[in-house]
């Protein structure tokens, strides 16, 4: 499996790793059971994200869609950040290997998360925990409830 | 940049002096081995010297080594062909373990398919086959059991006598997926009472594309490809003599080298597997501390995952490999970590680091000195843990 240059950018100095102390917004999505969880949290002043950071347990892909899609929406408004889809991140990343589509590639959603925890009012972050198979059916595929 | 290969449990380099016994059976004895005229005996000629080789290694007969093109043909072969050989009235029941490699597990799956019946034994934390385990599990219709020598992925070593006993005395065959441990380890088909082994030449500084199946005479064992009559019609195709060749100097050198090699990695990977657990928190050895491969460590680390790991010491020149999902090419992890009870997402984070005669321990102290900061960068960009 090859890995494109950005891919590989990304993933070895990747930009807005952290937490944001008070942060507005906090979204989560994947599965430890699958290998990727994806967190990122937005602060966000006059509807602008005004900062992004994330933390991604995963593999090289996930690390590198979580680094692009902060630098993606960084100084956006939110109604430009709900625009960037999991394709546009993968597109800005030069494309992924085809078996990374599915499971590595769910930054666009933690930041679609982050964004609904923030319009909801900041509460407590909703977790969405996501079956290992998204849509490739599987019956050894395991739900795990967070 | 300094490249440093531990990932000799995949594949090893092909030894130069094997390399160069071949040499001439590609260009100047280029013969096919059936053939009358001198050409064909002077290849036939190597081919049986070869087979006394291998055989010589794991003290069988030559007349009971079978040439393949590697460890999964031998290990189709020896299921299907012994299962549905019409000597064997024993029964459609089979025995295996959940540590297997694919090359038995989708076989028997395979058979299972076709009406066989199958019983996957579990393991232990260690990857151990418990003998009450088998013992439970025997059947008066099971005619075969087959069970790993040597796990590739944790580098556990079974206790093949005692499964290979208690299945004869309910009276069936025992096969062996010996791949990983041949040439490794000291192994005596006799001793060890194996009716059926299988073994692959670039495991052991052979080339790739050439292997063995070992039949104890009498075993009910058929041609898994249909053709000419190669091999005393158990393995129909001209034979890869350049190959087979290279797998008889390969086993020989095997066997000369093993006392210093065995010594060499031994110490290599005891330095190596406590650099990593005293140093890296939260890392643990998986597979038995004391029934292992020679050069095999394996391990894992919470709260990161393989394939990340692996990228990040491939920065650096590092070869290794890891059961993660992301390697694995499916969406589970390794079949042998969950099988040895880690948890999914411990599974996610594994990494084998599998040395080979060539390693120095300048090796292991450069990976000493990259392994642990880059767990740590993971470990920072992980929502995990803390």
């Amino acid at each position: 499996m090859a890995y494109s240059k950005e891919v590989m950018d990304h993933f070895m100095n990747p930009r807005n790793v952290g937490k944001i102390d008070g942060a507005s917004g906090v979204g989560e999505v994947g599965n430890p059971v699958c290998g990727d969880i994806m967190h990122i949290e937005i602060d966000v002043k006059d509807d602008i994200i005004q900062d992004i950071k994330f933390q991604t347990f995963g593999c090289a892909a996930a690390i590198a869609t979580s680094s692009m899609v902060t630098e993606m929406v960084k100084g956006k408004t939110l109604e430009e950040a709900e625009k960037v889809t999991n394709k546009s991140v993968a597109e800005a990343l030069g494309g992924l290997p085809p078996v990374k589509m599915h499971c590595s590639n769910l930054a666009a959603d933690a930041l679609h998360e982050a964004i609904k925890n923030f319009r909801a009012g900041g509460e407590s972050p909703i977790s969405i925990a996501r079956d290992c198979c998204h849509d490739q059916p599987d019956s050894r595929c395991v739900k795990i409830e967070k | 940049m300094k490249s440093v290969y531990m990932d000799h449990s995949a594949t090893t380099p092909v030894d130069p002096e094997v390399l160069q016994t071949m040499m001439p059976y590609y260009t100047e004895i280029y013969g096919n081995s059936s053939s009358v005229h001198a050409q064909g005996q002077m290849a036939a000629q190597a081919v049986e010297q070869a087979r006394e080789q291998v055989a010589a290694l794991i003290n069988a007969s030559p007349s009971e080594i079978v040439f393949t093109a590697g460890g999964t043909e031998a290990d189709n072969q020896a299921i299907i062909t012994y299962m549905t050989h019409k000597r064997q009235k024993k029964g459609r029941h089979i025995i295996t373990s959940a540590i297997e490699h694919h090359a038995v597990l989708h076989t028997c799956e395979f058979l299972e398919k076709k009406g066989f019946e199958l019983t996957v034994l579990p393991v232990n934390s260690y990857g151990l086959v418990e003998p009450d385990t088998l013992k439970a599990a025997i059947r008066p219709d099971t005619a075969l059991v087959t069970i790993m020598h040597a796990n590739n992925e944790i580098g556990t070593i079974q206790d093949i006598k005692t499964l290979a006993h208690i299945s004869h005395e309910a009276g069936a065959a025992f096969h062996t997926d010996a791949v990983q441990s041949v040439g490794k380890i000291p192994l005596d088909v006799k001793e060890l009472g194996i009716d059926m082994l299988s073994a692959s030449a670039h495991k052991l500084y052979g080339p790739k594309g050439v292997g063995c199946l070992y039949v104890k005479k009498g075993t009910a064992v058929g041609s898994y490809l249909l053709g000419g009559a190669h091999e005393r019609n158990l393995r129909a195709g001209t034979v890869n003599v350049p190959g087979v060749v290279g797998f008889g100097k390969a086993a020989e050198l095997a066997e000369q080298r093993m006392p210093q090699t065995t010594e060499h990695l031994n110490h290599l990977a005891k330095v190596l597997t406590e650099g990593i657990i005293n140093n890296i928190p939260d890392s643990r050895l998986t597979g038995h501390p004391v029934h292992r491969l020679p050069g095999s460590v394996s391990v894992v680390f919470d709260y990161v995952e393989g394939e990340s790991i692996l990228l990040m010491l491939d920065h650096y020149g590092i070869m290794a490999s890891s059961g993660s999902a992301c390697t694995s090419g499916s969406l589970d992890p390794s079949h042998v970590l969950l099988a040895i009870g880690l948890p999914h997402e411990t599974a996610h984070g594994s990494l084998r680091l599998t040395l080979g005669k060539d390693n120095t321990i300048e090796d292991v102290n450069y990976v000493l000195e990259k392994l642990p900061p880059i767990i740590e960068k993971l470990r920072m960009m992980s929502p995990l843990g803390k």
